[in-house]
């Protein structure tokens, strides 16, 4: 059974955290912590297996992890799982954050904190394996998507907009041009029919 | 405005706090606001509120009034609102917190609805924390899911009904027909959760155990299509078919096949194939062979497959990715208890692992070295690990020597290798030994006599060396104490002697006693060494006098304590003084003495009286018992002498009886029997009370009294008891009965009855009075009946 997945990056900082046993608020972040120390003292070309931290349970439970880039991604399993197919799911899950939001970065993970919730979901339920197949993982969140979005209806649509708008990166076209003394004020432009 | 574009303002405020007081106030701010939308808001609001909630929690404030909120928002008939409740709920409630009852209701609905959708969504938040009551509630309907609905929300009902089954596992009967059908499925998710849900319900029910192992051709069949189909891109996974569901399959069948032939043979011919044929040079490969390797060792395999095992977990070994090396070395502790010689084919590598950075590659190979040892290969396999004890890290070290001492203790080859390794171990790493060490070492010298001067030669220059390691002071001390007069002889054998004087060896004992570095324990066994030195010793005595007297205003209070004793050792008692520090005997393993882990001076007297009681016990035990047998030569029953000393350590609970009885005389609180005077000769009486604690066991309590107007010492009970009667004899509780009735000894006999014989004891009594030694014998022919029964 998998007892916990923990995302943080090379501070410390959770990015996720998923725990599928129930442990008290201050449990859990000292978990985070304690993990984090373990975790970030490992180097580069060590194997990817550490015994557990005593408050997740101690010699019993393994953390199995990989490091990419600015994150670490921890999954805290029992003796029933297999560790090398623990190491091959989280490459999974990797890859489906990927194609779900094209060349994920940390900032996705920062931002988007629910959608990785949804698609966690998709694969591990109960801290068990539910689905290692990435395309129907994919097909799951997409139609899981759709729903909400045909949800949020018409009154959404503009909200949508608005927003696009305001995250599109247009270059500043100035109001006012000031060059000396003088003012030149850009006209508006008559509307063509 | 979309729940998302909240959220992100707000994260993106949270992130531009500098420090982590103003994020600490930003987010107190936050929480403030939201509780507020909490109270008054709409539906709409209300789940933007709680993503934030959310992203608030898991950096780690408390969030607990968002319960209520989770609560309504499941309740709410939307997908969006529901999702976010959901998701809530799996965060914020267990089943420790009511809240989580009022969900019950809507999950029940949601797992009727008809989107399929928001039936996984109810389906996930039970499988992750479903209290009992839930479960047990909802398990029909989970049952239903799993027989009618299509393959998406199959494979999750499954998967709850395995946390089903973990919360209440009386449910697990309901679940069993539908598992089984399950596994004619053809998509491979809904597989997978069916493995899980029927590997769940064998382990924990042996009868569904062996109803599914009719499955196993099932299983076999559909193992082959896996591994003999050709590349499906669906499942592929660095070109292993699904690799996930094959390994699940193979834990299953390992589960059914264990003890059981048919089953085996079944498998046999699939293993063969999947070992042969699947590819590992990739971690997929390798997942799916470690599987089927320890699949192969756990059943009733034919030896044939054994062996390729065990070369595929060497092959694993000799593998440049740690990650396999560690894996391998896992599964080969596993079965190194069954396969020993098999394992020990591949020490060479183990033993090379030890070397390797990686710390859980070296702590896997500690433990499967230490699982290796035996006898052929003890004194090789121990330079490695003394070489590892040095460089290993901090973690490991205290396994790493008691796993030592466990090795040397078992498969010593001589006693001198034996101590020398010890040694060898308490100056790399004394600061990391179990308490139990110090005893055991001294124990393992006084048996080896011959290597005496050895030994403290060794020691000595240890001692001067370096004064850190706590445990290897305390056995220098102690051995000097006894030994001095060996060292300052100065001839050995074995090693080269050292050229030392009295001053010397008292210098040294001195750096030990005023060092800050020195514990407490360490000192009281120097200044009791330093004590014993005054009989080995001829020309310093006055020196270790005053060293004595100079402890006797120490703070603390043990020391003070040893001190004034020796001084009134130097002043009133004199001649007692070459008697009482004289060279102490073998200690007996079983004794209090060493067993008492805190082998402090303070022991040291009471020790030295009841080992002298051993001392003049020994000799005598064999003659007594003739005597014992020859006096009773006209009796019917062949009878026993008393087959342990009064010395027996309490806590040796080796017989069962003894075990059973320290059990229930925590528990049962009799009437006291009537004592029954047995004895009474010279002003000395001896009462007896028996208690009953079970069916066969009898608590026999002897009470001697002295009313003669002189000391009784020495006092001794030797105790014989009919063949089939099992005795066992705790410490006394002294062996000194003063005058007058001043005070009495007390002596506790346990007996175990299991034949139920008539209870007879023959006891002999000795005791020294005024000088002379007295000795009496009286036969008991039944013990008073006890008032509890």
């Amino acid at each position: 059974m998998i007892k916990a997945i923990l995302i943080f990056n090379n501070h410390g900082k959770p990015r996720l955290s998923k725990f599928y046993e129930h442990y008290s608020e201050d449990t859990e972040q000292q978990i985070i912590r304690e993990t984090f120390h373990l975790v970030s003292k490992r180097d580069e070309n060590v194997c990817n297996f550490l015994e557990g931290g005593i408050l997740i349970g101690g010699s019993d439970n393994k953390l199995i992890y990989r490091h990419y880039a600015t994150l670490y991604f921890v999954f805290c399993v029992d003796s029933s799982e297999s560790e090398l197919g623990i190491l091959d799911l989280i490459q999974v899950f990797v890859e489906t954050l990927d194609k779900c939001f094209e060349n994920v970065c940390e900032l996705d993970l920062i931002f988007h904190v629910d959608k990785v919730h949804n698609i966690l979901g998709e694969m591990v339920m109960g801290g068990m394996v539910l689905e290692t197949n990435m395309n129907e993982i994919i097909t799951q969140v997409d139609s899981q998507n759709k729903m909400e979005k045909s949800e949020a209806g018409i009154a959404g649509a503009p909200a949508r907009a608005v927003s696009a708008v305001k995250n599109m990166n247009l270059p500043e076209m100035p109001k006012n041009i000031n060059i000396g003394d003088i003012s030149i004020k850009v006209p508006n432009m008559p509307s063509f029919k | 405005m979309s729940p998302s574009v909240r959220l992100q303002e707000m994260i993106r405020v949270i992130r531009s706090a500098r420090t982590q007081g103003e994020e600490r106030g930003v987010i107190q701010r936050e929480c403030a606001a939201i509780r507020a939308q909490f109270r008054q808001g709409d539906n709409g609001s209300r789940s933007h509120n709680l993503a934030k909630l959310l992203y608030v929690h898991m950096l780690g404030y408390p969030a607990h009034f968002g319960q209520m909120e989770c609560v309504r928002l499941i309740a709410s008939p939307r997908y969006n609102e529901k999702r976010i409740g959901y998701l809530g709920a799996m965060m914020l409630l267990d089943e420790k917190q009511d809240a989580s009852l009022l969900i019950t209701n809507s999950i029940k609905n949601d797992l009727s609805h008809s989107s399929q959708y928001v039936q996984s969504l109810a389906l996930c938040t039970l499988a992750c924390m479903g209290s009992a009551e839930m479960c047990r509630d909802l398990a029909p309907e989970i049952e239903r899911l799993l027989r009618a609905s299509n393959s998406y929300i199959k494979k999750k009902a499954a998967l709850c009904a395995v946390h089903i089954v973990r919360k209440v596992p009386e449910l697990g009967e309901l679940f069993t027909p539908s598992a089984r059908s399950l596994l004619s499925e053809k998509n491979h998710g809904v597989l997978h959760g069916a493995v899980v849900l029927i590997t769940e319900l064998c382990e924990r029910n042996l009868d569904t155990l062996d109803q599914c192992r009719k499955a196993v051709p099932e299983l076999v069949q559909i193992m082959k299509g896996l591994v003999m189909s050709g590349y499906s891109p669906e499942h592929n996974v660095a070109g292993i078919s699904d690799p996930f569901l094959q390994v699940r399959i193979l834990r299953l069948l390992r589960i059914l096949g264990r003890n059981n032939d048919t089953a085996s043979d079944a498998m046999n011919d699939l293993l063969a194939q999947v070992a042969t044929n699947t590819d590992s040079s990739k971690t997929a490969g390798s997942a799916v062979l470690y599987e089927t390797v320890l699949t192969i060792m756990d059943i009733k395999s034919e030896s044939g497959l054994r062996v390729l095992a065990v070369n595929i977990l060497g092959r694993f070994l000799l593998n440049n990715d740690r990650n396999i090396r560690y894996v391998s070395m896992t599964s080969l502790q596993k079965i190194v208890q069954t396969d020993h010689n098999a394992v020990q084919r591949h020490r060479g590598t183990i033993v090379d692992c030890l070397k390797d950075q990686d710390a859980s590659v070296q702590r896997r190979a500690l433990e499967l070295s230490l699982a290796l040892v035996s006898a052929v290969n003890i004194r090789s396999l121990m330079k490695e690990l003394l070489l590892f004890l040095s460089s290993c890290p901090l973690e490991l070290r205290a396994n790493t020597t008691s796993g030592i001492f466990l090795a040397a203790d078992r498969y010593a080859p001589s006693q001198r290798w034996h101590i020398d390794t010890i040694l060898h171990v308490l100056t790399t790493a004394g600061g990391d030994v179990r308490d139990e060490t110090v005893p055991n070492l001294i124990q393992l010298i006084t048996t080896a006599s011959d290597l005496h001067s050895y030994t403290v030669h060794k020691l000595y220059r240890a001692l001067v060396a370096d004064i850190q390691q706590q445990s290897l002071v305390q056995v220098a001390c102690w051995c000097i104490g006894e030994y001095g007069d060996l060292l300052m002889k100065g001839e050995c054998e074995e090693t080269e002697p050292v050229q030392v004087t009295e001053d010397d060896v008292l210098d040294a004992l001195e750096t030990v006693l005023q060092s800050h570095m020195s514990s407490p324990a360490t000192r009281a066994f120097a200044l009791t060494a330093t004590m014993k030195l005054s009989t080995r010793i001829t020309n310093n005595v006055d020196r270790i006098r005053s060293i004595v007297s100079i402890y006797g205003s120490c703070i603390d209070v043990e020391l003070q304590q040893r001190a004034v004793e020796y001084n009134a050792l130097f002043k009133k008692y004199d001649h007692m003084r070459a008697a009482v520090l004289e060279r102490m005997p073998v200690i007996d393993k079983n004794s209090p003495g060493h067993i008492n882990g805190d082998f402090t001076a303070g022991v040291k007297e009471s020790e030295l009286v009841k080992v002298k009681q051993v001392e003049a016990d020994r000799p005598q035990e064999t003659n007594q018992a003739c005597d014992l047998l020859g006096l009773l030569g006209d009796s019917d029953q062949p009878w026993q002498p008393s087959p342990a000393q009064p010395t027996t350590a309490p806590s040796s609970a080796s017989t069962n009886m003894g075990g059973d009885l320290l059990d229930l005389l925590g528990g049962l609180d009799p009437i006291p029997a009537p004592a029954v005077t047995v004895y009474e000769k010279n002003g000395l009486s001896i009462k007896l009370q028996c208690d009953k604690k079970m069916d066969t066991g009898v608590t026999v309590t002897f009470t001697a009294s002295n009313s003669s107007d002189n000391d009784i010492s020495s006092f001794t009970l030797q105790v014989a008891v009919p063949k089939s009667v099992q005795l066992q004899m705790k410490a006394p509780s002294g062996d000194v009965i003063p005058a007058q009735g001043a005070g009495h000894v007390i002596q506790t006999v346990l007996l175990n009855n299991p034949n139920k014989v008539n209870l007879k004891m023959r006891v002999r009594v000795q005791y020294s009075k005024q000088g002379s030694v007295c000795q009496d014998m009286l036969q008991i022919d039944s013990l008073p009946t006890p008032a509890l029964q």
